[in-house]
C-alpha cells in the first residue's frame, strides 16, 4: 500500500517536473527571441557561431550526404529496373532527399554533433560560473552567448540540409550513371521534370527551418538549464540527443501530413 | 536609525547592509546580518565554510534577492533595482568569484578586454593600451596569449583581478582569493588587493577563511558564523576580543561553540543499529 502510494507520488512528480521544464523552456525561448533583436546591430557574434557549427558539422554531413545519395541510387535502381523505370532514378533519388531525408538526417546528425557540443558548451559555462560571472559584469549571457548560437543554428540547418541533399544527388548520379549505367540526360531531364519548386523544395526547406528550430532550443535551452556540476551537464547533453531526434522524428510525420493534405 | 558601529559617517558608507534575512527553502542561512562597509576601505568578512558568505556576496551584487531588510550599495537599494538599473549598478562594481570564471574561449587578452568591448566604443589601439595597463598590474603582461586552461591557480586568480578591474569599479568584492594558493601567490595576491585599493581608491570587501592573511590587508574585520555577526572591528580588536566564538575561530581550534559533528542522532544507537541507514 505504502508502495503504491510512494510510486504514485513519484509519478506525479516526474510529471510536474515535466510540466515545469516545459515552462521554464517556453520561457527561456521567449527571452531568446527578445533578446535576438539586440543582435541586429551585432550581427557578427551570429556569423562567429554559423562559422562555429558549420566547422563542426559540415564534414559528417557532406560524407553522410554522400553515402546516403548513393545506397538511395542502388535500392532505387534495383526497384526500378524491375520496371524498366531506371530513367526515372535521378527523380526518386532527388524527391527522397529533397522532400525527406535531407531535412530529417541532417537533423539527426546536426543534434547528434552540434547541438550536444552546444549542451555541453553552455552547461559547462555556467558550471564554471562564467555566465553568472557575465551578469555580474552587467553583460547578459542569454545576449551574449544563448541567442547568437539560437541563431545559427536557425541559420545553418536550412543551409545543411541543402548541402546534404546536393551531395546526395551527386551520390546518387555516381552510382546509377556512373556505377550502374543509367543514361545522364534522363538522370537529369527526369529530375528537372518531376521535381516541383513548391511542393518538393519549398517543403524540404520548411522541413528543414523546424527541425533547425526545435533541435537548437533544446540543445541551448538543455544546456542552460543544466545542473550545474559535471554529472548534470552530462546528462543535459544526453538529453538533448534524445529529446532532438524524438522531436524531429515526430514532427516529421506531423509536418508531412499536412504537407501531403492526406490526413 | 542606528549609527553604524565602525564610527563611519552616513554618506561614508558605501555598503549598507541591515538587518538581512535569507533562507534557501526552509533552511534559514543568514538570520539578519547588519553591516556597514566604509568607502575606499578594505573590509574582511570572516567566516567557517558553508556560513553564508557568498551568498551574502551575491545578495549584495543583486543576484539574489533577501527575503528581508535592506542592501544599500551607494545608496541605491539593489534588491528593488530593475534588470537594467541593476546591470547599471554593476558596472560600477566588480565580484571576483571564488573559481576565477574566467571564459575558457576567450585568451587573456580577450578576456580582459571583454567587458572594455562590451561596455565602451573604444578604437581598437586604445583598448589594447588599456588591457595591456591591468595586465601590467597584475604582472600577466607576459601571458597575455595564453588560453586560461594554460594558466596556474594563482595565475587565474590574478587575471581575473584584471578583468575586474578593467572598468575601474568603485568596489570589488573578493571571494576567498587566497583559497589554494601557495604563501608566495598568496602574499602577492594580498599586495594586489591593498595597492588597488590605495592607488586607485576601490573599496573592496575580501571574504575569506584565511585568518592570518585576511588580518594582514584589511581595515576592519567582520566575523560571520551560524548566519549572523558574530564579532567586529578592527583586525586587531577582533583578534583580541574574549568572545569564545571568535576565539575558536581565530584560533582554528576543532571544537568549541562551532560544533565539530554535523548535527546527528546519539553515535553509539546509530553504531549499534544494523538494519537500516
Ligand atoms: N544553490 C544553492 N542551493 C541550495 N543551497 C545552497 C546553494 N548555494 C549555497 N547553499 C547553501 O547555503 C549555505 C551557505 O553557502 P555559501 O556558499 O554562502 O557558504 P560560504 O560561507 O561561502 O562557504 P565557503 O567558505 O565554503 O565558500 C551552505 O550551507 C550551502 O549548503
Ligand atoms: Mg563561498
Amino acid at each position: 500500500m505504502e508502495q503504491a502510494l510512494n510510486s504514485l507520488a513519484n509519478l506525479g512528480r516526474i510529471f510536474l517536473d515535466a510540466i515545469g521544464r516545459l515552462g521554464r523552456a517556453a520561457l527561456f525561448l521567449f527571452e531568446v527571441v527578445r533578446a535576438a533583436r539586440v543582435l541586429v546591430r551585432r550581427h557578427f557574434l551570429v556569423i562567429q557561431q554559423v562559422y562555429a557549427v558549420g566547422v563542426l558539422t559540415l564534414l559528417i554531413i557532406l560524407v553522410s550526404g554522400l553515402f546516403v545519395g548513393m545506397v538511395l541510387g542502388l535500392q532505387g535502381y534495383n526497384t526500378l529496373v524491375r520496371f524498366g523505370a531506371e530513367e526515372s532514378l535521378g527523380l526518386v533519388v532527388a524527391l527522397s532527399l529533397v522532400r525527406e531525408l535531407g531535412p530529417v538526417v541532417t537533423a539527426l546528425l546536426f543534434a547528434g554533433r552540434a547541438g550536444s557540443a552546444l549542451t555541453a558548451e553552455i552547461g559547462l559555462m555556467k558550471a564554471t560560473e562564467q555566465l553568472a560571472g557575465m551578469e555580474m559584469m552587467a553583460v547578459n549571457p542569454i545576449v551574449r552567448v544563448i541567442a547568437p548560437r539560437f541563431l545559427a543554428g536557425l541559420v545553418a540547418m536550412p543551409l545543411l540540409a541543402a548541402l546534404f541533399s546536393a551531395i546526395g544527388v551527386l551520390g546518387g548520379h555516381l552510382v546509377g550513371v556512373g556505377l550502374l549505367g543509367v543514361d545522364a540526360g534522363a538522370f537529369w531531364s527526369q529530375m528537372q521534370d518531376g521535381v516541383d519548386f513548391n511542393d518538393d523544395i519549398v517543403n524540404g526547406v520548411i522541413k528543414s527551418a523546424v527541425f533547425g528550430f526545435i533541435c537548437t532550443w533544446i540543445a541551448v535551452f538543455e544546456g542552460y538549464d543544466a545542473v550545474p556540476t559535471s554529472e548534470g551537464v552530462a546528462r543535459a547533453t544526453n538529453r538533448t540527443v534524445v529529446y532532438s531526434s524524438l522531436s524531429v522524428l515526430t514532427l516529421d510525420f506531423i509536418l508531412t501530413s499536412l504537407m501531403l493534405g492526406e490526413i | 536609525m542606528n549609527q553604524p558601529r565602525n564610527g563611519a559617517a552616513k554618506d561614508d558608507v558605501l555598503v549598507d547592509i541591515r538587518d538581512v534575512q535569507f533562507a534557501r527553502g526552509d533552511r534559514p542561512i543568514l538570520k539578519g546580518v547588519t553591516m556597514a562597509i566604509r568607502r575606499g576601505s578594505v573590509t574582511a568578512i570572516m567566516g567557517g565554510s558553508g556560513c553564508g558568505k557568498t551568498t551574502l556576496l551575491n545578495l549584495i551584487g543583486g543576484s539574489l534577492k533577501p527575503d528581508s531588510g535592506a542592501i544599500l550599495v551607494d545608496g541605491i537599494s539593489v534588491p528593488d533595482l530593475s534588470t537594467n538599473d541593476l546591470f547599471e549598478l554593476r558596472k560600477r562594481m566588480a565580484l571576483l568569484f571564488q573559481t576565477g570564471a574566467l571564459f575558457t574561449d576567450l585568451s587573456l587578452f580577450e578576456n580582459v578586454a571583454f567587458p572594455i568591448r562590451e561596455h565602451t566604443r573604444l578604437p581598437e589601439p586604445i583598448l589594447r593600451k588599456v588591457v595591456l595597463m591591468k595586465l601590467e598590474t597584475v604582472g600577466l603582461r607576459g601571458a597575455r596569449d595564453l588560453m586560461p586552461s594554460e594558466l596556474s591557480g594563482g595565475m587565474a586568480r590574478r587575471a581575473a583581478l584584471a578583468r575586474a578591474i578593467a572598468l575601474e569599479p568603485m568596489m570589488i568584492m573578493y571571494d576567498e582569493p587566497f583559497t589554494g594558493l601557495d604563501p608566495i601567490s598568496k602574499g602577492v595576491i594580498g599586495k594586489l588587493i591593498r595597492e588597488l585599493n590605495q592607488s586607485l581608491g576601490i573599496t573592496s570587501i575580501v571574504v575569506s577563511h584565511d585568518v592570518a592573511e585576511t588580518c594582514l590587508i584589511s581595515d576592519y574585520a567582520y566575523l560571520m558564523g551560524d548566519g549572523r555577526i558574530m564579532g567586529e572591528g578592527t583586525p586587531a580588536e577582533v583578534q583580541r576580543s574574549g568572545s569564545e566564538h571568535v576565539r575558536q575561530f581565530m584560533d582554528g581550534l576543532p571544537d568549541g561553540p562551532v560544533p565539530y559533528q554535523y548535527p546527528a542522532e546519539a553515535y553509539l544507537e546509530d553504531l549499534t543499529r544494523w538494519n537500516k541507514h
